[in-house]
C-alpha cells in the first residue's frame, strides 16, 4: 500500500493542458450559476425581477464563446480529457441551440413567475444548471460524461416541473417525472454497465471499435437497455407516459423547456451514443428504433387528436414529433448515416423555434383567459389578430406546411429514409406521410378555433402581451419564417464537414 | 431543354409582387375596409400589369423553350435551386391566375362575403396568388412543392372563415385530402430524386434522368405522384372534397378554386409526372383514362341529382376535369393540347358560372333550384349570362368549352405509344355520351331557373323597412347585374367568345411546347 502510494507520488505530476477557450461556455455558466445564487441571497423580494435579467445575461455571455469558437476554428478541439470531451462544430451548433432555448424560456418565465408569486432566484439557478448539463451533453463522448450530463440536466428539471407547489397537479407532474426519470436512468446505467463490462471501456469510440461483428447476448441486452433509457428522455412510445401529465401540470414555461430543450438533449445523447458507440450494432437498434419511431408518431398523434387541453395536445404532438425526429435514426447502418444525422440536427433546431413559439402564444393568451382549453382560443383572430397570426404560423409550421420552418426538417427526415432506400424505409416513409395528415388534423383544430370560432363568453377585450414574452415571440416567429424560406442558413451548419467528420463518417 | 435568359426579373417580380400589398396591409388597421380593398385591387392590377408585360416580352416563336429563365442557388445542401422559367405550357395558366385574381379583387369591392373583415380576406387572396403563380413558374421540384403548399392554408381559411354553413367541415376536408396527397407526392419526389442519382431537383435534369429509371420503380413513383395530383384535380375517386369545398366556399374562393387551383393537379401531370416518368405514365395511362371517363359520367349523373345550383356546378367540374384527364391520358400531342386548352376554358367558364351563382345567392339568399325560376324575367341580363355560360360549359361550338372537350374526345380515337386502341375507343364513346349528359344537366338547370315565372316569394314587396346599412339593397331587392359585376365579368365573357372563335390563339402558344414534351416522352419509352 505504502509502496503504491510512494510510486504514485514519485511520478512528477504534470498539469493537464486545458484549453480554456474550448470550455469557456461551461465556465461562464458555472460562474453565472454562483453569481445568481449569491445575489439572490441578498436581494430584496421586490427586486427579484432582476434575477431574470441576470440569467438572460449569463445565457448570452455563454453564447459569446460559442460564437468565437465557431468563428475561429474548424479544427476539432478534442485535446481536453483524452477525447472524452470534444468541442467540434456539432457540439457548438447544439450548445448554441441550448443557450438560445434557455434564453427564450427565461423571457417566457419572467412574468409568469413574478405574477404567480413563485420563488424566482432558485428557479433561475436550477434552469442554469439544467442548461449547463445540456451544454455539457453536446460535448460528451464518454459513457460517464454522458450520464453525468444527463443527470445534471434532469434533476433540476424534476424540481422545476413541481414549481407551482400549491398546485397538486404540478406536484404530480414533478413526482411522476422524477420517478420515471430515475427509473429510466437506472435502466440506462444498467445498460451502460453491460457495455463497459463487455468492451472494457467507457470511451464511446473505443466501445464502437470493440462492438463489431457478432454481438454477445449481453451486448444485445446492453444496446436495448441504453435505447430504452434514452427512450424515456425523448418520450418515445411506450416510454412516454410521464410526458402528458408532466407537461400539463408543470408551469407552462417549464413545459416549453422540457418539450424542447430537455428532449433535444436526450436526442443529442442518443445521437452521440448511437453514432460513436453503437454503430456496429445496427442489426439490434435499427429495427428497435424503427418500431419505436412508428409507434411514437402514430400513437402520439392519435391521442393528440382527442385532447381538449392545448398543453396536453402539444405534449402528445411533441411525442409524435419525436417520432419524426427518431425515424431516420433507424437507418444509420443502411447507408443513410450522414443524411440521418443532418436530419435530426436540423429537426431539433427548427422544432425548437416553432414549439417554443406556440408555448409563448399560449402563455400570452392564458394570462387573460386563465384556461388551457383549446376552446379558449376561440375568436383570437378577431380581438388579437397579431397573436392569431403568430399562432397560425407556429401551428402551420408544426404541421409541416411550407414555407414555414418545420417543412424543411420533415423533408430532411423523409430524405434520409428514401436515401436508405430499403423496403423498411419506404414503409416507414408512408407511415410518416399518413401521420403528417393526422397531425394536420389537430393543429388545424386549434387554427379553426383561432380563425373561425367566436370568442368564449363574448369577451373580446384586447390581450396585453408582456414585453419579454413579446420578444420571445419575435425571436421564435422570426426563426420559424426565416429558416423556412431560407433553410440554407441552418442547413449549412449541419453540412459542415466537421459535423459528420466528428463521428468519423 | 433549351432556355432563354432574357428579362430575368420579370417572373420573380410578377410572382412576389402581391406580397408587397400584404406587407402594406399589415400596418393598416382592419377597420379601414375601403383602403384594404383599394390596396387589393391596386396590387393585383400591378401584378396583372407585370403579367401583360410578360406576355409582350414572351417570344411566341420559341414557346417550346423556357423563357425568362433564372437558376440561382437556394438550398444548396439538398441540391434544390431557385429555378424558374415559362414556356408555352405554363404561360396561359400563369397569366390566367393573375387575371382571375385581379377580377376577383374587383368583384370583392361590392361583394364581400357575409363574414366581413376584408383585411385578412384580401391578404389571403394575395398570398394565394403568390402560391398559384409560383407553381406555374417553378422548374425545380422542391420549389414547386413549396409553392404548391403555399396555396393550402389561405384557401383553408377562405373556405373556413368566409364560407357557408358547413364551412368548417368542408375546409377541413379540403385541407386533409390535399395534405394527404402532397405528403405522398413528396415521398415520390424524393424517391425520384434518389433514383436519378441525387444530383438535382431541376425539371430539366429529372426529365432526362427519370426516363432511365427502371420501369417497375417508375410505376411506383408515378403512383405516389398520381395520388398527389389526382386529389388536386380532382379525379374520381378522390373527388369527394370538391363538392363540399366548392359549395361552402365564398364566391371568390369558388372562382379561384375552379379557375386555378384545380389546374395545379392537371398541370402537375403534364409538367412533372408524365415527362419525368414516361414508362410509369404509359403503364398508368389506361387507369387514368378509365378513371377520367368514370369521372365524366359520375360527375354528370351527380349533377342531375343536385338540388343546389352551386353544388351542381361543382359536380360539373368533376366531369369537365374528366375530359381534361382523358386528353392527357392519351399521351398524344393532340390530347395534351386539348387538355391544356380545356384547363383554361374550364377555368373561364366554370369561374363565370360560380360568379353567377354567387350573385344569385347574394340576391335571393338561396341557391335551391326548386325555389328559383324566371331569372330571365326578373334579371334578364344575369339570366342571359347564365345561359351563355351554361352553353359554353356544355361545349357549344364557337365558345371556348368546345375546344377543350371535342379534341380531347377525338384524341382518344388514336392513343399514342401503343396504348390499347380498343380500350380508348370505348372510352371515347362513353365520354361522348358524357357530353350529352352535360347538355342535359345544364339545359335542365337553365330551364328550371331561368325560364317560367318568377317565384312569388321573391316578387312580393320587399321588407317594409330595410334595416341598417343594407337598407338600400333591400329596397331594390332583386336587381340586375351591377356595374362592378360587369367590370369583373366582361373579360371572362369576352375571353370565352374569343377563344371559342379563334382557338389558334392559344393552341399556337402551347403546341410547340407540347410537341417537344411528347417527343421527350416518346424518347423515354422503348
Amino acid at each position: 500500500m505504502s509502496s503504491l502510494l510512494s510510486s504514485v507520488l514519485a511520478q512528477a505530476w504534470v498539469a493537464p493542458t486545458i484549453d480554456w477557450h474550448a470550455i469557456a461556455p461551461e465556465l461562464v455558466l458555472v460562474v453565472g450559476i454562483n453569481l445568481v445564487l449569491f445575489i439572490d441571497l441578498w436581494l430584496d423580494d421586490s427586486k427579484k425581477w432582476a434575477m431574470a435579467t441576470l440569467t438572460g445575461f449569463v445565457m448570452v455571455g455563454a453564447f459569446i464563446p460559442v460564437v468565437t469558437l465557431a468563428v475561429i476554428g474548424d479544427d476539432v478541439r478534442d485535446a481536453i480529457f483524452d477525447g472524452r470531451y470534444v468541442v467540434d462544430e456539432y457540439a457548438l451548433v447544439l450548445k448554441g441551440l441550448f443557450l438560445l432555448v434557455g434564453y427564450v424560456v427565461v423571457l417566457m418565465s419572467q412574468t409568469e413567475l413574478e405574477e404567480g408569486g413563485y420563488y424566482q432566484g432558485e428557479f433561475y439557478v436550477l434552469m442554469l444548471v439544467s442548461v449547463l448539463g445540456m451544454v455539457m451533453m453536446a460535448s460528451s463522448r464518454d459513457l460517464l460524461s454522458v450520464f453525468v450530463a444527463l443527470e445534471l440536466l434532469s434533476i433540476p428539471a424534476y424540481m422545476m416541473a413541481a414549481w407551482r407547489k400549491r398546485d397538486p397537479r404540478s406536484n404530480e407532474a414533478g413526482v411522476k417525472y422524477y420517478l420515471l426519470g430515475v427509473f429510466a436512468s437506472g435502466v440506462l446505467l444498467y445498460g451502460m454497465s453491460f457495455l463497459y463490462g463487455t468492451t472494457g471501456s467507457t470511451k464511446l469510440t473505443e466501445i464502437g471499435a470493440a462492438l463489431t461483428g457478432d454481438l454477445s447476448p449481453m451486448q444485445v441486452l446492453a444496446v436495448v437497455f441504453v435505447i430504452a433509457g434514452f427512450g424515456f428522455k425523448i418520450s418515445a412510445v411506450p416510454f412516454h407516459t410521464w410526458a402528458p401529465d408532466t407537461y400539463e401540470g408543470a408551469p407552462t414555461p417549464v413545459t416549453a423547456f422540457l418539450s424542447v430543450a430537455s428532449k433535444a438533449a436526450g436526442f443529442v445523447a442518443l445521437l452521440t451514443v448511437l453514432y460513436l458507440g453503437l454503430h456496429g450494432a445496427g442489426e439490434v437498434h435499427g429495427p428497435l428504433i424503427w418500431v419505436l419511431a412508428a409507434l411514437t408518431m402514430t400513437i402520439g398523434n392519435v391521442i393528440a387528436l382527442r385532447q381538449t387541453n392545448i398543453v396536453r395536445m402539444l405534449a402528445y404532438s411533441s411525442v409524435s414529433q419525436g417520432g419524426f425526429i427518431l425515424m431516420p435514426l433507424a437507418f444509420i447502418s443502411d447507408g443513410a448515416a450522414e443524411s440521418a444525422l443532418r436530419a435530426v440536427v436540423i429537426y431539433l433546431l427548427i422544432y425548437a423555434f416553432s414549439n417554443l413559439g406556440a408555448f409563448a402564444v399560449i402563455i400570452s393568451v392564458a394570462r387573460r383567459t386563465g384556461s388551457g382549453e383549446i376552446t379558449s382560443f376561440g375568436g383570437l383572430m378577431s380581438y388579437a389578430p397579431a397573436l392569431g397570426v403568430l399562432m397560425t404560423i407556429f401551428m402551420a409550421s408544426l404541421a409541416g406546411i411550407p414555407p414555414l420552418g418545420i417543412w424543411i426538417a420533415k423533408l430532411q427526415s423523409f430524405r434520409a429514409l428514401i436515401d436508405a432506400g430499403t423496403d423498411a424505409a419506404y414503409v416507414l416513409a408512408v407511415i410518416a406521410a399518413v401521420n403528417t395528415v393526422i397531425a394536420a388534423g389537430y393543429y388545424m383544430r386549434v387554427l379553426r378555433q383561432v380563425w373561425m370560432a367566436p370568442a368564449p363568453d363574448g369577451d373580446t377585450s384586447p390581450i396585453v402581451t408582456p414585453q419579454p414574452v413579446a420578444l420571445a415571440l419575435g425571436i421564435t416567429a422570426g426563426g420559424t419564417l426565416l429558416l423556412g424560406i431560407l433553410p440554407g442558413l441552418v442547413l449549412r451548419f449541419a453540412d459542415l464537414p466537421d459535423l459528420t467528420g466528428a463521428f468519423g463518417l | 431543354m433549351n432556355t432563354i435568359t432574357n428579362d430575368t426579373w420579370i417572373l420573380s417580380v410578377g410572382t412576389f409582387l402581391p406580397l408587397v400589398g400584404v406587407l402594406l396591409m399589415l400596418f393598416i388597421p382592419g377597420s379601414e375596409e375601403r383602403t384594404h380593398k383599394q390596396i387589393g385591387i391596386v396590387t393585383s392590377a400591378a401584378t396583372l400589369a407585370v403579367g401583360i408585360l410578360t406576355l409582350l416580352r414572351f417570344d411566341f416563336d420559341q414557346s417550346d423553350k423556357l423563357q425568362f429563365f433564372v437558376d440561382s442557388e437556394w438550398i444548396s445542401v439538398i441540391s434544390s435551386n431557385y429555378t424558374i422559367g415559362l414556356d408555352g405550357i405554363s404561360l396561359p395558366l400563369y397569366f390566367l391566375s393573375m387575371a382571375v385574381t385581379f377580377l376577383v379583387m374587383i368583384y370583392t369591392w361590392d361583394n364581400m362575403p357575409d363574414a366581413g373583415n376584408p383585411k385578412p380576406f384580401i391578404m389571403l387572396m394575395l398570398i394565394l396568388q403568390v402560391g398559384m403563380a409560383g407553381s406555374f413558374i417553378a422548374q425545380d421540384l422542391i420549389l414547386f412543392f413549396v409553392f404548391f403548399e403555399v396555396v393550402l392554408l389561405p384557401m383553408y381559411f377562405m373556405i373556413g372563415v368566409w364560407g357557408g354553413e358547413q364551412r368548417q367541415y368542408a375546409s377541413l376536408k379540403f385541407f386533409l385530402y390535399t395534405m394527404f396527397g402532397s405528403a405522398l407526392m413528396l415521398v415520390a419526389f424524393l424517391a425520384l430524386f434518389f433514383q436519378t442519382g441525387a444530383a438535382s431537383f431541376s425539371f430539366a435534369h429529372l426529365a432526362e434522368a427519370g426516363a432511365l429509371v427502371d420501369r417497375d420503380v417508375q410505376i411506383w413513383i408515378f403512383a405516389g405522384m398520381f395520388i398527389g395530383f389526382a386529389v388536386k384535380v380532382p379525379m374520381f375517386p378522390f373527388h369527394t372534397w370538391l363538392p363540399d369545398a366548392h359549395t361552402q366556399a365564398p364566391t371568390q374562393g369558388s372562382v379561384i378554386l375552379a379557375a386555378i387551383l384545380l389546374k395545379l393537379g392537371t398541370y402537375g401531370f403534364v409538367r412533372i409526372a408524365i415527362p419525368m416518368l414516361p414508362q410509369g405514365a404509359k403503364a398508368w395511362a389506361p387507369v387514368i383514362g378509365i378513371l377520367a371517363v368514370i369521372g365524366i359520367i359520375y360527375g354528370a349523373l351527380g349533377c342531375l341529382a343536385q338540388t343546389d345550383m352551386k353544388r351542381l356546378i361543382a359536380f360539373s367540374s368533376v366531369a369537365h376535369m374528366g375530359f381534361v384527364m382523358l386528353g392527357i391520358s392519351t399521351l398524344t400531342e393532340f390530347g395534351i393540347n386539348a387538355a391544356l386548352f380545356g384547363m383554361v376554358a374550364h377555368g373561364l367558364i366554370t369561374g363565370m358560372l360560380f360568379f353567377v351563382a354567387g350573385s344569385v345567392k347574394h340576391r335571393y339568399h338561396t341557391l335551391e333550384i326548386k325555389r328559383l325560376s324566371g331569372l330571365l324575367i326578373q334579371m334578364p341580363r344575369l339570366g342571359w349570362i347564365l345561359g351563355f355560360s351554361a352553353m359554353a360549359s356544355l361545349g357549344l361550338p364557337g365558345l371556348a368549352g368546345f375546344w377543350g372537350e371535342f379534341p380531347a374526345i377525338l384524341s382518344a380515337y388514336n392513343p399514342n405509344f401503343g396504348l390499347s386502341v380498343g380500350l380508348y375507343r370505348t372510352l371515347m364513346v362513353i365520354a361522348a355520351l358524357g357530353t350529352v349528359l352535360a347538355a342535359a344537366y345544364l339545359l335542365w338547370l337553365y330551364q328550371r331557373t331561368a325560364f317560367g315565372r318568377p317565384n312569388p316569394e321573391f316578387t312580393a314587396t320587399p321588407h317594409p323597412v330595410g334595416a341598417g346599412v343594407d337598407g338600400e339593397h333591400h329596397d331594390v331587392h332583386i336587381h340586375d347585374v351591377t356595374p362592378i359585376e360587369w367590370v369583373a365579368w366582361t373579360p371572362f365573357l369576352v375571353a370565352i367568345v374569343l377563344f371559342g372563335v379563334y382557338p389558334q390563339l392559344m393552341f399556337d402558344v402551347m403546341d410547340p411546347a407540347v410537341t417537344a414534351l411528347v417527343e421527350q416522352v416518346g424518347a423515354g419509352i422503348p
